[in-house]
Formats: C-alpha cells, structure tokens, sequence
C-alpha cells in the first residue's frame, strides 16, 4: 500500500512541477528561448508573496491575487528590456544573458532578505494538514490536490488560449514561421512579449505554491529550473498534457526514490530524465514541431 | 568543407594565418611562460598560491571558450567535471597514487566520463544542452555525497601532499599548474587550427548546412567536449591541490559557470586571446571585491549581462576589430595579392 500512497503522492506532486514548467514549455515554444532564470523568477514570486502576507498579515492566496498581475508586468518589461535585444543578437545570447538574470537574481535575493529559509506553510491554516483518508492508508492531501486542480486548470486555459483565442492563434502562427506572421499583420514582438508575461505569471504562481508546500530560500531558484525543465523534455517539447505527464512521472520517479532511500529522491528524477534522453524519441508524448 | 586554400578566389587573394605580430607574440607568450616558470624561486609561496589561482581560471575560461565560442556548446555544468577532476583525484590518492600523479589521471578520467556522456548530451541542443549539463553536474554531486568514503556531502582533504613542506608544495603545485595550462592551452589552440577548429564553427554558426558540406558534426563536437572535459578536470584538480579542502557543494556549484561566462564574455567569446584577459579580469576584480558577498556576484551576472548585448566579442573582440591584431591566430586572414591593406573584416574567415 505504500506503493499505492507513493504513486499518488508523485502524481499530486507532479502537478506542481507542470505549474512551474508550463512557462518554461511556452517560451520555448513561442521563441525558442530557454529561459535560465525561470527557476529563480519562480522564487521571486515566493519571496513577494511571503513579504506580502507576513507584512500585511494577509492569507497568502490574497497576496497572491496582488503578485501575480505584477509579475505578468514584470514579464512584459523583462522581454523590452532584455529578451528583445538578446533574440536579436543570436540563437545563444538569450542563454547568456537569462544565466546572468538568474545570478543577479538570486544574488539580489540573498542581499535583500538573507540566506534564512521561509515558509507559507504555516500562514496557511488548516489547509496544510488537512487531508482525506480514502481508505487503506491511503490519504490525500488537501494542498497537494488544490495544486494539482490548479496546474490543470492553467493548462486547460493555455491550450484553449492557444487554440481558441484570436490571440492565441497569433501567438501559433508567430511560433511556426515569426516573417510570415508579420506579413498577415501580426506584430511579432508583442506576441513575444505577451508569451513572456504568461510564463513569469506562471512562474510567479508555481513559486506561491513552492512557498506553501515546503521551504524556500535565495538559492532554491535553480533547483525549480531544473525540476521544470525535466518535466518539459520528459513529456515531450511541444504539448501542454506533453507538460503534465512530464511533472506525473518526474514526481513518481522522485517519491519512488524517496520510499527507497530519502537521499535517492532527486536523483531517481534526475536518472528518469536521462533515460528518457537516451531513448530513441525523446520525450514521451513528443509531436510534431507544432509551437507548444 | 571548402578549404581557404582551394577557394574559388585563390588567385586574387592569399590566406594569412601567421603575421609578424602573431609571430613575435607567440615569441613573447613563450618567453611570458618561462619568466612564470622561474617564479617560485624569487617570490613565496602566497605568490605561487595567487597565480596558480588566475592559471586555473585561464584553463577554465579557454576550455568553457573553446566549447561555446567555437563549438556553439553552451554549458551550465562544466562543474561536472571540475568536480570529477577534484574528487578523483582525492579516491586516487586514498588508492595508492601520489597526488601529483592522481591530479593527471583524475584529469584524464574526467575525459573518459566525458564519451558516455557526449553520447546522451550532445543530442541536445542551444539551451537543451545548457541545462542538460547542469543535471548531469547534479547528478555527479549527488553520487559523491553518497559516497562516504569521498566525505559524503561534509568535505574532504587532500591528505597526500602533506609530505612536502608548504612552501615547496606550493611551488611544485604551481609549476604543474604551469605545465597543464601550457599542455592544455596548446592544446586547444592546435586543435582550433587544424580543420576540425574550422568545423566546429562552421556547426555553431549553422548545423544543417555544416553538415550538408561534409562536416562530422557529431564526432567534432564530441572532440571538443571531451577535450573541454579533460581542461575542466584537470582545472578541478589543479583548485584541490592549492586549498586542500573540498565540499560537494562548492566544486560542483553553479558558480563555476558564473566566473567562466563572465570570463568569456568579458574577454571575448569565440576569440583565443579573450579569455585569458577575462581570466586576467576576473582574478583582479576578485583579489578586490571578492569579499563583498553578494554584491560580487550581482556585479559579475551584470557586467556579463551588458557584455553579451552590447559588446558581443568582449574585449578582446572590440581591441581586433580596431587594430586587427592577431596575438595568437587560429583563423584565416584573406589579403588582396597586391595591397598590403588587410582585407575587410568580412573576408576573414574562420574566426567568430
């Protein structure tokens, strides 16, 4: 039955790694940029919801009603200031400068609010414990299934935005061919700075409920990026369910590890992703080069 | 591949590679290496330490250089095999070897770690390949800190060289520390001259087409990477033998990567020369703030950040375009037959 107990504990987790890796997936997408610093705006978005909810004695899903519109503006301001120009210098300057974001970033965090480690978990009331037992031992978590609803809901709501919206199908068309976009009237840097913004929300919101449901400090950002992006290649670049099967299996592997020794967790998902590159097709539900 | 000297144009122009400049500052480089040579025997072994310091950044900013300026392979986890170097060298040493011999071999092990794992990585591209590194560096931290033998996650000293008297190991540590950057720098310079350093750029600036004109790309640029992990790893055993001590966490940090693009930025990617003076950058700026914490490295992803949108060839890039000096020449230099004049910038070919 610990298995079992496993099993849903990974996939519950491997809602929050498609949270956080749902931004990634879109900016690949969209500019066939990998953003180095996704992992670190994701920890921004903690320590802003954090701030907020302990200055202003608040409950954390409120502060982050005020986080993440912010941040959707920050995202809009990092592509003028800094993507723009990067995508324009060549196919590895975007690398470049998103590795110095995220040690400026992460720096910048460790300067203004010290290496202590903080938490939400206990700002959020009853929710942090509260669970339902399903029977046989098994229980699941209240925290883990709003995380899960959620990572589903926002994906939901990206694939209909992409398929449904005017908006969305501009931002297709400039991820499948950015010059022909431009020729029916599509003006390719806004969708570019649009699909930035979506990401650093996203982001913003998976770094909420990294707040909430474990521990955070200046240098977590990485290890989020790095989490995110094996959903990414694990399910495959170039879907949104692509995205969550990635964070399902990423998140078993890790539990999996977990019940076999504490200190195999993040390896077993590190070795799952690099069997996965090894495979003949990578990523599991890999398509055709269809923009997300 | 069309080679320079088999070009349509071949007539009309000839190919230069060796200038007299060139040619007196390979002069000077040699004459710079043995004046390094005689060091230790005026100065102490604070000075040794110091400089052994700024030739394993040298050694570190031309391997991360040769990998992304020249092969387009941009890594964040070139600590993977700085800590290879670092932590081999330590389980040699607990098997029997002398330390300086272990240093060699570590080095070379890393190498030998660098063919299984080009095989996976090198299937990656642009920033798939980026990140991909820095998993496998953590996947390389996580195995040693299991390994308690290697200290687990807490450290480890170099016990082994505890034989020679500081000062003579701090000497005998610099001049390995000499002859590797020597070796290693040869080395990649030799191999940027020969056809496969054509190649590689060749692939970095376009990979179908390289590889519709015959290029190999996957054997040259699993040349480089190994050739890039063996720099790394004898670089990681180089930082182990000048402080002794080692933790997981520290050799096989992210921050590695930081002082390598920022030494590569500033210097100059894709140029030879760049690196060593962003190497030469770095160590002064962190003799001087590299106690200001934070703030050092808020500095260092900023500078870096400005070099590669607004001074894309660092440097050194900026210094050639003005005075089309070639220290050390890896590239071509396509001259008229007639004018002395050097061609425009755009018919030099073979250098980024």
């Amino acid at each position: 039955m610990t298995w079992v107990n496993a099993i849903v504990q990974g996939v519950l987790l491997g809602g929050f790694y498609a949270l956080l890796a749902c931004g990634l997936s879109l900016m690949f997408g969209v500019m066939r940029i990998i953003n180095l610093a996704h992992g670190d705006i994701a920890v921004v978005g903690a320590y802003l919801v954090w701030l907020l909810a302990t200055q202003l004695s608040i409950s954390p899903f409120l502060a982050a009603l005020l986080v993440i519109p912010g941040m959707w503006v920050v995202g809009y301001a990092m592509y003028v200031l800094l993507l723009e120009r990067s995508r324009r210098a060549g196919l590895l300057v975007p690398l470049l400068t998103t590795f110095g974001l995220a040690i400026v970033i992460e720096n910048v965090l460790l300067q203004v609010f010290s290496p202590d480690v903080h938490s939400l978990l206990s700002s959020t009331g009853s929710l942090a414990t509260a669970s339902v037992s399903v029977g046989g031992g098994l229980s699941i978590s209240a925290l883990g299934t709003l995380i899960f609803v959620t990572a589903v809901v926002v994906l939901t709501g990206l694939q209909l935005f992409l398929s449904r919206t005017n908006a969305g199908r501009q931002m297709r068309a400039t991820a499948e061919d950015p010059d022909a976009a431009e020729l029916v009237g599509i003006n390719a840097r806004a969708v570019y700075a649009r699909a930035t913004a979506i990401a650093v929300a996203t982001a913003a919101l998976g770094g909420v409920f990294l707040a909430i449901r474990s521990t955070f400090d200046p240098s977590t950002g990485p290890t989020q990026l790095i989490f995110a992006f094996e959903a990414v290649v694990i399910g495959g670049f170039g879907s949104a369910w692509g995205t969550l099967v990635g964070g399902v299996v990423l998140g078993v592997a890790q539990v999996i590890g977990e019940q076999v020794n504490p200190q195999y967790a993040v390896l077993f998902g590190h070795l799952v992703f690099l069997a996965v590159l090894a495979a003949p097709q990578v990523g599991i539900l890999a398509r055709r080069g269809q923009g997300l | 591949m069309i080679h320079p000297r088999t070009a349509p144009l071949a007539g009309a122009f000839r190919v230069q590679r060796w200038t007299r400049v060139s040619m007196a500052s390979v002069g000077v480089t040699l004459f710079i290496i043995a004046v390094l040579a005689v060091v230790p025997f005026f100065f102490g072994a604070d000075v040794d330490e110091q400089l052994t310091v700024l030739l394993i950044f040298v050694i570190l900013a031309v391997m991360w250089n040769a990998l992304a300026g020249y092969g387009g392979l941009i890594s964040v986890g070139q600590q993977a095999f700085i800590g290879l170097g670092a932590y081999g060298t330590i389980f040699l040493t607990q098997h029997g070897f002398t330390p300086y011999l272990a240093m060699i071999i570590a080095g070379l092990g890393a190498g030998a770690v660098a063919i299984p794992t080009s095989l996976i990585m090198l299937r990656l591209r642009g920033g798939q390949f980026a990140i991909g590194m820095w998993v496998v560096a953590e996947v390389f931290a996580i195995l040693v800190s299991l390994d308690s033998g290697l200290g687990g996650g807490t450290g480890v000293s170099l016990v082994g060289l505890n034989v020679f008297a500081p000062g003579y190991r701090q000497a005998y540590t610099f001049w390995i520390t000499l002859a590797c950057a020597t070796v290693l720098l040869g080395l990649v310079f030799f191999l940027l001259r020969r056809p496969i350093g054509t190649s590689l750029q060749a692939v970095r600036d376009d990979e179908e087409a390289a590889a519709s004109l015959g290029v190999n790309v996957v054997r040259s640029k699993r040349v480089l990477f190994v050739v890039a992990a063996v720099g790394c790893g004898i670089a990681g055993s180089l930082y182990l033998a000048n402080t002794l001590f080692i933790q997981t966490g520290s050799v096989f940090g992210v921050q590695w990567t930081a002082y390598m693009l920022f030494m590569v930025l500033v210097g100059g990617l894709g140029t030879f020369e760049g690196p060593i003076l962003g190497a030469i950058i770095l160590y002064l700026i962190q003799a001087n703030f590299g106690n200001s914490g934070a703030w050092y490295f808020i500095g260092l992803g900023a500078v870096a950040i400005a070099f590669a949108l607004f001074l894309p060839h660092g440097l050194w890039g900026a210094i050639d375009r003005r005075l089309r000096l070639r220290l050390l020449p890896v590239g071509y230099t396509l001259r008229t037959r007639k004018a002395t004049a050097p061609a425009e910038p755009e018919a030099a070919a073979g250098e980024g």
